[in-house]
């Protein structure tokens, strides 16, 4: 059977890890791993599991769940005909547009349903990849994601599109084929960013982990015991797989060019506390570093040459720089699209490459970037799981509603990561951040929350090993509190002074002119994209 | 005179076997205050909110010195009271260390191990209604059940289980309004098992075994070891709190599915139809209906109103079951209800500790009773009510069957 666990939800109650030990597994006090695809004779026990669950995290196959209630008979908005026998087309099968999926069948959509993807396989889970599949209690393939609906799709898997022509709202495909629609959705998502030398990265020993090949191939290495693994980049996935070494028993070097692990993410305060875990753990982690190239032998990795001058032997190095977003076939379509994403508004309407709002183009997941009017209206890329499932609901929602009925995207964003035996969650936008401040736990036992303020007001928190506190700083967050929290609370820091939040300087993509704008009279006004406009 | 207030009229017995128009009642104001001082919780989305609140305090040292006679009554001879009234640290260490011997990570399979235990104490209970045509659904299963299973776990010799239950008894009669006498025979039945705990503990020590308590006497982990009255606090703790709860899920359970019969026609037939049914009975009659003891370590802003640094806060957990503004037909008894997300067994940190165990056992006692009673009926419905309106379900629960299927 297939299983999957919203781990943006799961607080770390352990009721699946005890009624299923053998499908859910606890690391530490609250961080849980699962198996994806548990054994058919584990079935009763997986079933009790996700009844028990408090948070109802834990997900099942639609075949294993209680029979459907009976549709409400709510008065229909919007488009009826839509609704009845229109056409909706999702490119990008993976979480976002299963879960868009899902939520179109759930409200009541009965027309055509297309769900384009370039990957050859149904869609699967990925955070499992760099975490259980690399340990190897869990095998790549077996992280196909439950159905939690009968979707009803057409399936053109293994088939690329190439471009969008909104004139005639049609998807061209790799193979030549066109799709018209009435609705789209896309959810193209990011692939890895590569070792940026191709030769380098051609090395056999190089790897990315965003897919299942990916996951496969890095693992299939990981059992041959090699002698090193470097990781270059320690943002979230370059830790888990410090860590998964460590767990190994492989020795790792971790090369990062800020000051601190996840300082990206959660800033440098917080960034040295994952710091000093890797180097207990007796990572080889060297900040402010840089790899320099990567050489091989026979075409195969032997070393790294680093920029602090030192060279280390290596069989395996793991690139992990972040995501490049796919959006090269939405190029000519003349949607406002760059390096960071589809534009969107907080409804998930795309906009176009005016700045208009389009009323049938939507967007959801990693290759989305929208309005975060929590967070000053910024537009922002959460490339979170918890995100791209809470996008594609609002997107389906909007899809086939009608203007009055739509749903602004208001999720405070959610993150989880499991490194070296740490529960490490995160609510709100720490990056948008200039203070941190300690407020419950300690820093020294590794259970502890900070929170996370910009000028005077709650923004973001994250925690450690604490994660059953998270909700109540996701409702500081929402109510705009003040920062820092003026509360007496039990369990209190030894400190609880604000420091600053030591997050890189902000970089703003599309600093560069992408737009032409021509035309004199505000009827005329148009902007048009350019390509290569970012010059070497 | 002054009327009663609605949290009177629900704690008075006269409405204990329907509290519910009462909570829906209360629930056109999330939070209310008491003219004693007390806080009253009872919306759903306020008292999840509240137990996810750092500011809520299960430490009664936290109640200002008006308020020192509402503290809830010691557990055992030395003060100690397990973790359930410490706040984290404190709490968060005890609750590790406890949880060691019971649960994972450090022992993932401990209680699903007991599943074909659990299943053969059920199946020996319900063959002895065989020679009857009437039983008591509490004396005869409920309560038997959970004790046993409890005393496995905790490593209690079978010899030594007749003595514990009748330690259990005055605990359990002094829940609620207790009488001068019920308080003391409820402390001496306390110290009586702390000191056979105490020496039980020293037996394990000498001649550990797989249970609970030598573990807790041998093993050390990262946190270390409980001692003395953290000891004795946890293990009193794990026993009362292991089978008083799971009494009244059984109980009311069972009396749910009488007065159902379609559902317990269901449960006859349909193999995992336990599992699902069990949450919706916990979510639809709980057996822990109130939080009491709990204080706020500062003024916590909540559903319209500010709850004051200091009280006595009651987080009304079955009330917020019912709470239909959240839950869809919070007040239908559905079993093929989805992503039921019910208060029963709290949230946040102090979430029940046996709650796998009260699961299990719930599935496997309504699942046997179901199958092997032919032509079950209630006797009397209402059933007569215990006490207290803490733990709210029958004292007794005398059904009338035809016979008794073979197992
Ligand atoms: C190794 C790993 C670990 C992770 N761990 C965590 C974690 O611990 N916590 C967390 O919150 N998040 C984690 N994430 C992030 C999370 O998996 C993503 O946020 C999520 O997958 C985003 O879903 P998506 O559907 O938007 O995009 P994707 O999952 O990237 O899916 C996009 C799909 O579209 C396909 N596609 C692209 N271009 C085209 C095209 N032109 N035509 C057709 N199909 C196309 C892609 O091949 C892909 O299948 C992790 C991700 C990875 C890779």
């Amino acid at each position: 059977m297939r299983v999957v666990v919203d781990l943006t939800k799961c607080e770390g109650y352990a009721q699946c890890a005890f009624l299923a030990p053998e499908a859910f597994r606890m690391v530490g006090d609250e961080a849980l791993m699962f198996d994806p695809s548990p054994p058919d004779e584990l079935r009763e026990k997986v079933l009790r599991a996700a009844a028990a669950c408090p948070v109802q995290a834990l997900q099942v196959d639609m075949a294993d769940l209680p029979p459907q209630p009976q549709a409400e008979t709510t008065a229909v908005h919007g488009d009826d005909r839509l609704r009845h026998d229109g056409r909706v087309v999702i490119v990008g099968a993976s979480l976002a547009g299963l879960k868009a999926a899902e939520q179109l069948r759930a409200e009541g959509f009965a027309g055509s349903l297309t769900m384009i993807g370039d990957e050859p396989e149904e869609p699967y889970d990925r955070p499992p990849l760099s975490k259980q599949v690399q340990t190897g209690w869990v095998h790549s393939a077996d992280t196909t994601l439950p159905r939690r609906r009968e979707i009803d799709a057409e399936w053109k898997l293994g088939v690329a599109a190439t471009g969008l022509d909104l004139d005639r709202n049609v998807v061209t495909l790799a193979d030549g084929q066109e799709v018209g629609f009435d609705r789209l959705l896309i959810s193209t998502g990011v692939r890895a960013r590569p070792w940026p030398i191709p030769e380098e990265a051609a090395l056999d020993g190089v790897f990315t982990i965003r897919t299942r090949a990916d996951a496969s191939g890095l693992r299939e290495r990981l059992m041959n015991k090699p002698s090193r693994v470097l990781v270059i980049g320690s943002g979230f996935t370059g830790s888990e797989m410090a860590s998964v070494c460590v767990e190994l028993g492989i020795p790792v070097t971790v090369a990062e060019a800020g000051p601190a692990p996840l300082s990206g993410a959660l800033g440098g305060v917080i960034g040295r506390i994952a710091g000093g875990i890797m180097r207990e753990h007796g990572v080889d982690l060297r900040t402010n570093t840089m790899v320099t190239s990567l050489q091989g032998e026979d075409g195969r990795l032997r070393r790294a040459l680093l920029s602090d001058g030192t060279t280390i032997d290596v069989d395996v190095a793991v690139v992990a720089l972040g995501g490049i977003r796919n959006v090269e076939w939405l190029e000519n379509s003349n949607l406002a699209v760059g390096v960071w994403g589809v534009a969107c508004d907080a409804g998930c309407r795309a906009f176009d490459a005016n700045g208009l709002v389009t009323d049938d183009v939507f967007v959801a997941g990693d290759v989305a970037r929208q309005p975060q009017p929590m967070f000053g209206y910024q537009f922002l890329a959460m490339e979170h799981w918890g995100n791209a499932v809470s996008q594609a609901e609002v997107a389906a929602h909007n899809m086939i509603s009608s203007e009055s009925d739509r749903w602004p995207h208001l999720e405070v964003s959610a993150f989880w990561s499991l490194q070296f035996g740490n529960n490490i969650k995160s609510v709100g936008v720490p990056t948008f951040a200039d203070q941190v401040a300690i407020t419950q736990g300690s820093v020294h036992t590794r259970q502890f929350v900070a929170a996370y303020g910009y000028k005077g007001r709650m923004v973001g928190a994250v925690s450690w090993n604490q994660g059953k506190w998270l909700d109540f700083y996701e409702d500081l967050i929402e109510q705009a509190a003040p920062f820092p929290p003026p509360y007496e609370m039990t369990n209190p820091p030894e400190d609880r002074t604000p420091v600053p939040a030591e997050f890189p300087e902000r970089t703003y993509p599309g600093r560069e002119a992408t737009v032409v704008v021509t035309g004199h009279d505000p009827s005329e006004r148009r902007a048009t994209l350019v390509r290569n406009a970012r010059r070497r | 005179m002054t009327e009663p207030s609605l949290y009177d009229e629900i704690l008075d017995y006269a409405n204990r076997a329907n509290p519910w128009p009462l909570y829906e009642k209360l629930r056109s104001q999330p939070v209310w205050q008491e003219a004693d001082g007390t806080f009253v919780v009872s919306t759903y989305r306020e008292v999840l909110a509240l137990q996810h609140d750092p500011r809520l305090s299960s430490d009664p040292s936290n109640l200002l010195p008006e308020f020192a006679a509402m503290r809830p009554p010691a557990e055992a001879g030395g003060g100690a009271t397990g973790f359930i009234r410490t706040d984290p640290p404190r709490h968060d260490v005890l609750r590790r260390i406890a949880m060691r011997q019971f649960g994972p990570p450090h022992r993932p399979d401990y209680v699903d191990s007991f599943v074909p235990a659990m299943q053969g104490i059920v199946g020996k209970l319900v063959d002895k209604l065989a020679d009857k045509q009437e039983a008591d659904v509490v004396d005869d299963v409920a309560y038997p059940l959970p004790v046993a299973v409890i005393c496995r776990m905790l490593g209690v010799p079978p010899e030594d289980e007749p003595t514990f239950s009748a330690w259990v008894e005055p605990i359990v009669n002094s829940l609620g309004n207790p009488t001068p006498e019920q308080l003391k025979e409820r402390g001496d039945a306390v110290q009586a098992m702390a000191n056979y705990m105490f020496e039980l503990a020293q037996r394990r020590r000498a001649e550990p075994g797989d249970d609970m308590i030598s573990g807790y006497v041998q093993d050390d982990g990262p946190d270390g070891r409980l001692e003395g009255a953290d000891l004795f606090g946890t293990l009193v703790l794990l026993l009362i709190a292991g089978h008083e709860t799971t009494v009244n899920l059984i109980t009311n359970g069972w009396l749910t599915l009488q007065r159902h019969p379609d559902v317990l026609q269901r449960l006859r037939t349909e193999p995992d139809f336990s599992i699902r049914l069990v949450e919706e009975l916990l979510r639809y009659e709980p057996p822990v209906h109130i939080l009491p003891f709990r204080t706020a370590t500062d003024d916590i802003e909540l559903g319209g109103a500010t709850i004051r640094k200091g009280h006595p806060i009651s987080v009304m957990l079955a009330s917020g079951n019912h709470d239909s503004t959240c839950i869809p037909h919070a007040d239908r008894f559905d079993p093929d209800r989805r992503d039921n997300v019910h208060l029963s067994f709290a949230s946040g940190v102090h979430y029940c500790f046996g709650a796998p165990l009260a699961r299990l056992e719930a599935q496997l006692a309504l699942t046997e009773l179901a199958r092997r009673l032919d032509n079950p009926r209630l006797l009397a419905d209402p059933p007569p009510y215990r006490p207290s309106p803490v733990l709210r379900g029958p004292v007794h629960l005398p059904i009338a069957y035809d016979g008794v299927s073979p197992a």
